[in-house]
């Protein structure tokens, strides 16, 4: 396949960044998108050019580490996918593709393509986590029933690796799929619920703080999201953070 | 949680407009369900548009609450349309928004400034002529008058034709806005029934509307 490229390129977070065209050729249908990018990559550095910088670790489609806007979609055009798992035969021969970094206020580029997405950890620290007594009279959680949709429920909202597509997709950058993942996740299961008042608020609270906008369910997040993490989770975050506010 | 940091909060906002949204869209109905007698008899628009511009708990109670949802709605919709942009300084070089999500969803502050200058223009038409007839040149009461008032607005092909462009406009804003405020105050789960009920009261209502301005245009 013979391709064209338009990538942003900027040096570091303080500078100006611009689409620059690159042609590439001899790509195989089978090869993931990242394995295109290592050929630009080598193509790039034999010319004596700067590489262009890309985030990626497992490229199993679990870390979330992966990001990129393909052809105006995050993680490209395929559904379910994080982009190490996107093939390059969603591609036809002399296709033009667009390939930029996720753009929110609150995912600012470090590099190229790279993104700061420490925002979310920021939202984790603030709520996502239960509070276990590890001086060695934890209790089994399989003791404690748990009804099997619960279960169901809060496995599939962790199913949210914390890539930052909801965000990315969102024509508000919204991070709320992500932060109603892990609202859920917890909120669904007897041992979150102890902490699920303070959580849900200081969640939200940090969402807000880090400069995310505001949802109104398009419904582009539930269709970008590689994991599947449906918009129910949104609704459960806003009963939870109504009745936590009542509550508070 | 103080109060203040209730009202600020994102979801908070959501909320709001969803709640306000809501009882708009109930104002709506009625609304149409009143216009709709005007095709059928013209005594009995006259009756109920005389009682709902005479009853005191209508003009004194619910339509200030009205105006107060109206105005809130957009208010808010604005500067929610603001602190959104906001939220993303640099624009995507490409972005494929239709493979995702549905223009009416993309769109609602454009659909929502169409309802907001067809609003006005209608508080224009018939709001402050109604004011000023009541309460300003304080006319004796007359019952038969409502009637040929509407008509009286629908014989202008400009005036009709903005009338007819700013309810499917509507329709578009309801076609989400229906759906989506279930959704902001956390209904349980959006059912394919509520959703099916949305697209159809979407529909409907603003089409109904429609076809009494053109009913009216044609035969008066």
């Amino acid at each position: 396949m013979k391709l064209t490229l338009k990538i942003w390129r900027q040096k570091n977070a303080a500078a100006e960044g611009k689409i620059v065209e690159y042609p590439i050729d001899h790509i195989e249908p089978d090869m993931s998108f990242l394995e295109m990018l290592d050929i630009l990559n080598d193509e790039l550095i034999m010319k004596g050019d700067e590489p262009v910088a890309f985030d990626h670790d497992c490229r199993e489609g679990i870390c979330g580490m992966c990001s990129l806007y393909i052809n105006g979609e995050a993680h490209g055009p395929d559904r379910g996918v994080t982009t190490c798992q996107l093939h390059m035969r969603m591609f036809k021969d002399g296709d033009t593709i667009f390939i930029e970094p996720f753009r929110a206020k609150a995912f600012p580029v470090i590099k190229d393509l790279v993104v700061d997405r420490s925002s979310f950890d920021r939202i984790q620290h603030a709520g996502g986590f239960i509070s276990v007594n590890t001086s060695g009279n934890t209790i089994d959680a399989n003791t404690i029933p748990v009804n099997k949709k619960d279960a169901d429920d809060a496995f599939d909202a962790a199913a949210c690796i914390g890539c930052g597509a909801c965000v990315a997709t969102c024509k508000n950058s919204s991070a709320m799929l992500f932060v109603a993942a892990k609202v859920s996740q917890y909120a669904l299961l007897p041992q979150g619920r102890i902490e699920a008042t303070d959580r849900v608020l200081n969640m939200v609270s940090q969402m807000d703080a880090e400069g995310f906008g505001n949802c109104t369910n398009t419904g582009a997040c539930e269709v970008e999201c590689p994991k599947g993490i449906s918009l129910e989770n949104i609704a459960r975050m806003n009963r939870e953070y109504m009745s936590a506010s009542l509550k508070g | 949680m103080a109060k203040s940091a209730l009202l600020k909060s994102s979801i908070a906002k959501k909320v709001a407009m969803a709640l306000s949204g809501l009882f708009l869209m109930l104002f709506l109905a009625q609304h149409f369900f009143i216009n709709m007698t005007s095709v059928f008899s013209e005594n009995t628009f006259n009756s109920i548009s005389h009682f709902m511009g005479n009853n005191p708990l209508v003009q004194f109670v619910i339509q200030p609450i009205l105006i107060v949802g109206v105005v809130f709605h957009f208010i808010m919709g604005i500067v929610l349309d603001f602190k959104n942009r906001a939220a993303r300084p640099i624009a995507y070089a490409k972005n494929n928004g239709a493979a995702n999500s549905s223009w009416a969803s993309r769109n609602m502050i454009i659909t929502g400034l169409v309802v907001l200058a067809f609003i006005i223009l209608h508080f224009y038409d018939f709001w402050v002529p109604e004011m000023v007839y009541k309460y300003v040149e304080v006319n004796s009461l007359d019952e038969t008058r409502y009637f040929h008032e509407m008509t009286a607005k629908f014989e202008s092909p400009v005036r009709t034709g903005l009338y007819c462009l700013s309810f499917v406009l509507l329709a578009l804003h309801l076609w989400h806005g229906f759906s989506s405020s279930f959704q902001s105050v956390g209904a349980r789960r959006v059912s394919l029934g509520t959703q099916k009920f949305g697209y159809a009261f979407a529909i409907i209502i603003p089409f109904g509307f429609i076809f009494i301005a053109l009913f009216h245009h044609f035969n008066h």
